[in-house]
């Protein structure tokens, strides 16, 4: 029996030593040994690197969509000697719903990532201290009217419209839509599918969408139209996209789908050409999304540098591939993909942000009744 | 440290219970902190939400006609999806551990794939089977709450094939043997012999598998096509979409009761037929198949195909590309440029994962055999014993409570130092280990309790001190359990997402974070990755499973 011990003592110390080889605090030195100017880190002990003396770290907080090149973190250090942390807390409703809840002790500096369907709510409770820097040019018709103009700032916007494979319709012989009226239409019986409003940031979009171009009053009879219309929602984008659209990857049957402006770039077959799907931009809903100092950050001056340099145009014009969205700067140059492809709304749909905060969980609730009850 | 326990059992806190009493208070601090002060801060958020308390909410929300119509829905959801997976699993439990066949290990490894899939990712794959176009469009069933039934299924198979499978290879078949000798019918011989010995295992199972269905959250969205509202959806919605904390809290607390009622229960039923088991080293070998195993070959042959259908749909998906066969995916991977989308390499995330899921293992392993250890334990006293039921059920809550709560709670109650751990790297692993961790205790309990204590009384009688005593007697028979549970711990903490994606460090990424990126943007190639990615996530985890349950081979073999 003694024996059997110590083998198995020997067994379990041999596993112990191979377990602390490969563990989390491993990876962390190794990492850092490799990369030392990337930030990591820096929300530990570890010493930053020789450029930190100007002023330490600062936070981003933001939703799971963010990402922006490592050189560009890189640069921010470099040119303003100031750490970047990037903390991700959900997507873009719970990012807006953590920062009021933490607004005591914020999680970060900087927040980014605040839609214009989430703006009222966050300026209202005061999650953001007011900082005002100068908008590059284009930017102004993105900022926000009244008090929120004075804590947040314009990075990027996109458009959230329907978008229809063209392919399908050219077969088929059929005369795509062009409006959201059109949708209704017994035409496209079946046709369409759309991520829904309680589940889905750009579902609440196009719900926003239909709210503004029918009115407070008559968008319920429009969705009731277009439920009536064979119209499939589904809980998220991916899904709608990748399952159920013509188009997106996967082998669906719905040739009209919600998606972005952006999105028909990415539908270039491989051997070049154009993209076999389009965006109907008559029935965009813009989204933009913004920057704000947070009320007590630790380090409100790097976190007001931060937002200079997210207006900046290097990171303006990497902000096209990195989130897919269009930058506020209109005189940066777009990918060339871009630029020949992803049309912006010339008369996007509008809702004032302050109705939106006032009413959204009515409308939310009252959406649901009739497109997914 | 520990001396002999002496024989008198009238002395209040003896030797062991002071041991006992020490092992409790590491998982019991870890419990408290990571668990009980985050829910505790968001119910008081929305109950006392300006320092008094403000229960209006409650009637109101209790009474509307939609939280009843949800709080059915998630429960008789997540009972049938319990039974389901248990009159599939136990036959298929049956197959995997009692008989030998050759390819046994790999339909094993195929069993545990689905465990540890992105829900997002399993969404699309059963949605492209479903849709109208889809291989089984001609059944109509997309959005169907039945769908949502398989797919609980299809997750949770592992979770019983593994707790009852372990319970089940280890008993000693002498037992079955002389009551088939004495004439039983083999269904005489299952139902008065093997069914008593595995019911505790079945009960922990199937407490498991409630637990996990009854908070299932992505599934029933995708799957539904939200059409369906479970209790756990509707927290999400309040607290992520309106704030509207005072709803969310009376929901939790709904739960929490809820919950805390499910674990009675089943600890009642569990306590009634927990049972001493001979077990036997040789005589519990798996034995050859025979002819009279047809009917339950056919049921866990059916069970597996359910597996493999989506599976392989995802297998093959992810090895097209540009309307052909490619590996172009797979050598994306490496390429931490292959995608806009990400930071880092799909390889360097899944080096993350492996060394997150490394702590995470040990952390819950820790725990976990200290929990499993303290609630084997049966004191005489009847206080002693409630305390003890009531250790047992504390730790299995984390499963039952809503992600949403215990991530905004870790926001607003970690917030200060000393505590101070909301940005901190090392809550994602600890977040992975308060969900592993129940598995592990559910695995190992049974196991345990199973054991005689006269086997102990007696080992002290001779002279071995309580942990020699402990040792000597359990041990052994831990160890196939221990190394199960710690390829469960693993693949736990592979496969994690929703804690995960709140906490980790957008520059140090787990492989279900990168997947869900890359799912959710647009473009083939995107997708692609993103099923590639999944497969390989799929493929290592089965691989560490296979490899620490081989360990075993060499540990038994030193008793």
């Amino acid at each position: 029996m003694d024996r059997s011990i110590r083998a198995h003592t020997a067994l379990s110390a041999t596993v112990l030593l191979a377990l602390a080889a490969c563990s989390t605090g491993g990876g962390s030195g190794e990492e850092s040994e490799q990369e030392p100017a990337t930030g990591d880190g820096a929300a530990t002990s570890e010493p930053a690197g020789g450029t930190a003396e100007a002023g330490g770290e600062v936070v981003l907080v933001t939703h799971d969509s963010f990402t922006l090149p490592d050189e560009l973190i890189e640069g921010f250090s470099q040119q303003t000697g100031y750490e970047l942390t990037v903390q991700t807390v959900g997507d873009a409703g719970a990012l807006v719903n953590q920062l009021v809840l933490t607004q005591d002790s914020p999680i970060g500096d900087v927040a980014f990532g605040v839609d214009n369907t989430f703006a009222s709510r966050a300026a209202n409770e005061g999650v953001f201290a007011p900082y005002s820097p100068e908008l590059p040019e284009g930017a102004e018709q993105h900022a926000l009217a009244g008090e929120g103009a004075e804590v947040l700032t314009p990075v990027d916007f996109g458009d959230v419209c329907v978008n229809i494979d063209d392919t399908w319709f050219a077969e088929e012989g059929i005369d795509p839509p062009a409006t959201l009226q059109d949708l209704t239409d017994p035409t496209y019986d079946g046709l369409f599918v759309t991520p829904g409003a309680s589940t889905s940031s750009p579902g609440l979009a196009f719900l926003l969408a239909t709210i503004g171009e029918f009115g407070e009053d008559g968008w319920q009879d429009y969705w009731r139209e277009l439920m009536a219309n064979g119209t499939k929602v589904t809980s998220g984008w991916t899904d709608a996209y990748t399952v159920d659209f013509t188009a997106g990857g996967g082998d669906g049957d719905r040739p009209i789908v919600l998606s972005y402006a952006s999105s028909p770039p990415f539908t270039i077959p491989e051997d070049g050409g154009e993209p076999t799907t389009s965006a109907l931009l008559e029935t965009c809903f813009r989204q933009v999304e913004y920057a704000g100092v947070l009320e007590g950050a630790a380090n409100p001056e790097g976190g007001q540098a931060l937002v200079d340099y997210l207006l900046t145009d290097e990171v303006q014009a990497a902000i096209p591939n990195a989130m897919y969205v269009f930058p506020v700067a209109e005189d940066v140059e777009l990918p060339e993909v871009w630029s020949r492809w992803a049309k912006v709304a010339e008369d996007p749909i509008t809702v004032d942000p302050d109705e939106v905060e006032a009413n959204r969980e009515e409308w939310v609730r009252e959406w649901a009744d009739i497109a997914t009850g | 440290m520990l001396r002999p326990a002496p024989l008198s059992r009238r002395s209040h806190i003896t030797p062991t219970g002071l041991g006992l009493v020490l092992l409790a208070l590491l998982p019991l601090a870890f419990l408290v902190v990571f668990f009980a002060l985050p829910v505790g801060g968001m119910l008081l958020r929305g109950l006392r939400p300006e320092g008094t308390w403000d229960l209006s909410a409650v009637p109101e929300v209790l009474g509307r006609a939609r939280t009843l119509r949800v709080v059915i829905f998630t429960v008789s959801m997540a009972g049938a999806g319990t039974v389901l997976s248990l009159l599939l699993g136990v036959p298929l439990a049956h197959v995997l551990y009692r008989l030998a066949f050759p390819g046994r290990g790999l339909v094993r490894a195929v069993v545990v794939m689905p465990f540890v899939l992105p829900t997002v990712v399993v969404g699309v794959m059963f949605r492209s089977l479903l849709a109208p176009s889809g291989l089984l469009g001609w059944l109509g069933l997309d959005g169907h709450w039945v769908v949502i039934l398989a797919a609980f299924v299809f997750f949770n198979l592992a979770v019983v094939v593994r707790t009852v499978g372990g319970m089940w290879e280890g008993l000693d078949r002498r037992a079955e043997e002389s009551a088939a000798a004495l004439g039983a019918r083999p269904w005489q011989v299952w139902r008065t012999v093997t069914l008593p010995a595995l019911a505790p295992a079945l009960i922990s199972a199937g407490t498991l598998v409630f637990l996990f269905c009854s908070t299932a959250f992505g599934v029933v969205l995708t799957l539904g096509g939200l059409r369906y509202g479970t209790v756990e959806t509707e927290i999400y919605l309040l607290t992520t979409q309106f704030l509207d904390l005072q709803g969310a809290a009376v929901l939790s607390l709904l739960q929490l009761g809820a919950v805390v009622m499910m674990l009675a229960v089943a600890a009642r039923t569990r306590t009634r037929r927990e049972q001493a088991l001979q077990r036997g080293g040789a005589r519990s070998a798996p034995r050859p198949v025979r002819r009279s195993d047809l009917p339950v070959l056919l049921v866990a042959g059916a069970v597996v195909a359910l597996v493999l259908l989506p599976v392989s749909s995802l297998v093959v998906r992810s090895l097209q590309a540009g309307g052909g066969w490619s590996l172009r995916h797979y050598t994306a991977l490496a390429d931490p440029d292959a995608s806009q989308a990400l930071r880092v390499s799909v390889t360097t995330a899944m080096e993350n994962s492996l060394r997150t899921a490394v702590d995470a293992t040990v952390i819950a392993m820790v725990l976990g055999v200290s929990v499993a250890v303290l609630v084997s334990r049966r004191p005489r006293r009847a206080g002693a014993r409630r305390l003890v039921a009531l250790l047992d059920g504390a730790f299995m809550l984390p499963l039952g409570i809503s992600a949403v709560t215990v991530g905004f709670g870790f926001l607003i109650t970690l917030d200060r130092p000393p505590l101070d751990l909301r940005t901190s790297p090392v809550l994602v692993p600890i977040a992975q280990a308060m969900v592993a961790l129940p598995l592990v205790v559910r695995t190992l309990a049974p196991v345990l309790r199973s054991v005689d204590p006269r086997l102990r009384q007696a080992a002290a009688a001779l002279g071995a001190n309580p942990l020699r005593a402990a040792w000597t007697v359990e041990a052994p028979v831990l160890v196939r359990p221990l190394l199960a549970a710690t390829g469960f711990a693993f693949a736990v903490s592979l496969g994690e997402f929703g804690a995960t994606a709140f906490l980790a460090r957008p520059d140090r990424p787990t492989v279900p974070v990168v997947i869900y990126e890359l799912i959710s943007r647009p473009g083939a190639d995107n997708l692609g990755m993103a099923l590639a990615a999944a497969t390989l996530l799929s493929l290592v985890t089965v691989t560490v499973m296979g490899l620490v349950e081989r360990l075993r081979v060499h540990a038994v073999g030193a008793f």
